[in-house]
C-alpha cells in the first residue's frame, strides 16, 4: 500500500479484479454503484482527500502495474504552468491551489503526454524506467539545453 | 456560481476532478482528457449519459466507477434519449416541486462515440436534437470503432487503413468520405454546435460552457486522438491533435442558431496533410506511389472546406 503525495488511507490498496468481488445479483439497490458513501451533494466543492469515496469508485483501486516507464517529477524547475494537468488522461497530477504537488503513482499509467506537453527548459518531468527510485532519477537530471542557431 | 473561471490554466486548474483515475481507457487516450475537462468546466451537478464506447465500458468495468457524477449506462444508441428524458424528468419534478433541492443547478450531457453519433445512434439523436431539450451531446471522434476492433465507422476518412477497410494490393482502405456530422446538425436548428479540440484546451473549454449555458439541444464535435487504431505513441496524443488543427484536417469553428458561422482557430502555418498523415500508422500504405492520387485528394477535399467555411463566416446567413 502506497500513502503518496495526499497520505490518505483510502489509496491504491487495490489492484483491478483481484479482490473479493459482490456478486451481480447481491448489489443494493438494482444496479446502482454509488461513487460515495453518504450525502454526495456540492462534491465539485470539496477536494479528493476530503471525499468519502466509496469501495466502488475507482480512485481507490490502482492501475499501477500497466506502467514500465514512469514520469518524475523535477519541482526545482516547474514553472506551474499546469500544462500537464489539463492533459493528464488519469488525473494523476495532484495540483492545489494553483500548484503542481507531483504525480499520483497509484493512477498514472505512464503514457508520457505530461513530458511531452512540459514547456520547460530542461523539463521538469521525464520518463525514467520503473525500477529506478524517484531520488536517483532527480540526481540524473539534465542540464539546460543551450538554444542552437 | 455555475461555470468556473477560464481565464487561464492555474485558474483552471483548481477546479476538482469529477473524473477518477483507474479507469481503464489505453494510456494516451483523449477521451478522458475531453470528458475531465468537460466536468472542470462547471461546479453544477451533472446529469452524465453514455453510450456504449471505449469511454462507457473502460470508465464502468465492475465493481468501479470512476465517474463522481450522477451516470447512465445505457444502449450504443441511446445516450441522447436517456439524457433527454432524464432532463424532461428533471423539468416536470421542478414543477411540481417533487425534487430533493429544488434550486440546484443541473445540467444534462450525452456522451457517444463516433459510432455511436455518426451510425447507430444517429435517429436518436436527430430526435432529440428536433425535440429540442435541454442537454449536450457530445461525440468523442476517433474515426472508428475502437472498442470492437477497428472496423470503419461513416466518421472514418477517406484512405484509412481499418479492420474492415483494409488496405492492400487491391484498396487503399475506407473508399468513401467522411461524413459532415456539424452540418448534419447545424441543420437541425441546434442553438449550439461546434467542432473542438483538446490541444486548444480554451477554446474547448469555451465551447463546453457555452454549450451547457445555451438553452435547448447542443451539439460538440471533439477530436479525440487513438493511439490503438491509428497507431502512434501515446505520448504523442496531443502532438497529433496539433497536426490535425494544424493541417485543417479538424478546423475548430462553431455554429450558432444553424446559420452564423464562427472560425475559433487559425493556424498561422497552415501545414500540408502528408505531416497529418504520416505521423499515423493508419495511414502509412498512402505514402506509396500507387496511392499519391488519394493523398491528392484528401488535400484537395480540406482546401475546398477550408474555402467553405470562411465564406460561410464572412457571410453571416
Amino acid at each position: 500500500m502506497s500513502t503518496g503525495v495526499l497520505g490518505t488511507d483510502k489509496r491504491g490498496i487495490r489492484e483491478l479484479g483481484a479482490e473479493e468481488k459482490v456478486g451481480w445479483d447481491e448489489v443494493t439497490r438494482g444496479v446502482v454503484l454509488n461513487s460515495f458513501d453518504g450525502e454526495a451533494l456540492d462534491i465539485a466543492h470539496k477536494k479528493a482527500e476530503e471525499r468519502d469515496y466509496s469501495d466502488f469508485n475507482s480512485y481507490v483501486a490502482t492501475v499501477a502495474s500497466w506502467r514500465i516507464i514512469k514520469p518524475v517529477f523535477n519541482r526545482d524547475i516547474c514553472i506551474d504552468c499546469q500544462n500537464c494537468w489539463v492533459w493528464c488522461p488519469d488525473t494523476s497530477i495532484i495540483s492545489r491551489d494553483k500548484q503542481m504537488l507531483g504525480i499520483d503513482y497509484d493512477h498514472c499509467k505512464g503514457c508520457g503526454v505530461c513530458v511531452e506537453v512540459c514547456p520547460t527548459n530542461p523539463k521538469s518531468l521525464l520518463m525514467f524506467s520503473e525500477a529506478k527510485e524517484n531520488e536517483d532519477a532527480l540526481e540524473e537530471w539534465p542540464e539546460k539545453e543551450k538554444k542552437t542557431k | 456560481m455555475a461555470i468556473t473561471s477560464i481565464k487561464n490554466l492555474k485558474e483552471f486548474s483548481t477546479n476538482n476532478d469529477r473524473f477518477e483515475g483507474s479507469h481503464l481507457l489505453c494510456p494516451g487516450c483523449a477521451h478522458s482528457m475531453i470528458v475531465r475537462e468537460l466536468m472542470n468546466c462547471t461546479d453544477d451537478n451533472l446529469v452524465i449519459a453514455s453510450n456504449t464506447g471505449c469511454l462507457e465500458v473502460s470508465t464502468a468495468v465492475y465493481p468501479y466507477t470512476s465517474w463522481d457524477t450522477s451516470w447512465i449506462h445505457i444502449g450504443f444508441e441511446n445516450a441522447a434519449t436517456a439524457a433527454s428524458c432524464a432532463e424532461s424528468m428533471y423539468k416536470a419534478r421542478k414543477r411540481k416541486g417533487t425534487l430533493k433541492d429544488n434550486d440546484a443547478p443541473v445540467k444534462f450531457v450525452a456522451f457517444g462515440g463516433d459510432g455511436s453519433t455518426y451510425d447507430i445512434g444517429f435517429q436518436w439523436l436527430s430526435g432529440a436534437m428536433e425535440r429540442g431539450h435541454d442537454f449536450t451531446y457530445i461525440c468523442l471522434d476517433n474515426e472508428n470503432y475502437a472498442n470492437t476492433g477497428g472496423q470503419r465507422s461513416s466518421a472514418t476518412p477517406i484512405g484509412a487503413n481499418t479492420s474492415t477497410a483494409q488496405a492492400g494490393s487491391h484498396s487503399y482502405g475506407k473508399k468513401q468520405k467522411k461524413k459532415d456530422i456539424v452540418a448534419i446538425m447545424a441543420a437541425h436548428g441546434a442553438p449550439y454546435v461546434a467542432q473542438l479540440a483538446p490541444n486548444k484546451w480554451k477554446s474547448m473549454a469555451k465551447g463546453f460552457q457555452k454549450a451547457l449555458e445555451t438553452e435547448g439541444p447542443c451539439f460538440i464535435n471533439t477530436v479525440s486522438a487513438c493511439t490503438t487504431e491509428w497507431k502512434f505513441d501515446p505520448k504523442d496524443t496531443i502532438h497529433i491533435t496539433d497536426l490535425a488543427t494544424d493541417t485543417l484536417m479538424f478546423p475548430i469553428y462553431e455554429i450558432i442558431d444553424g446559420h452564423e458561422l464562427n472560425i475559433l482557430y487559425r493556424p498561422k502555418n497552415i501545414l500540408k496533410v502528408e505531416d497529418y498523415l504520416g505521423a499515423q500508422g493508419r495511414y502509412r500504405h498512402l505514402f506509396k506511389p500507387e496511392n499519391k492520387h488519394v493523398i491528392e485528394r484528401i488535400q484537395s477535399d480540406i482546401d475546398k472546406n477550408w474555402e467553405m467555411l470562411q465564406r460561410r463566416e464572412e457571410a453571416r446567413i
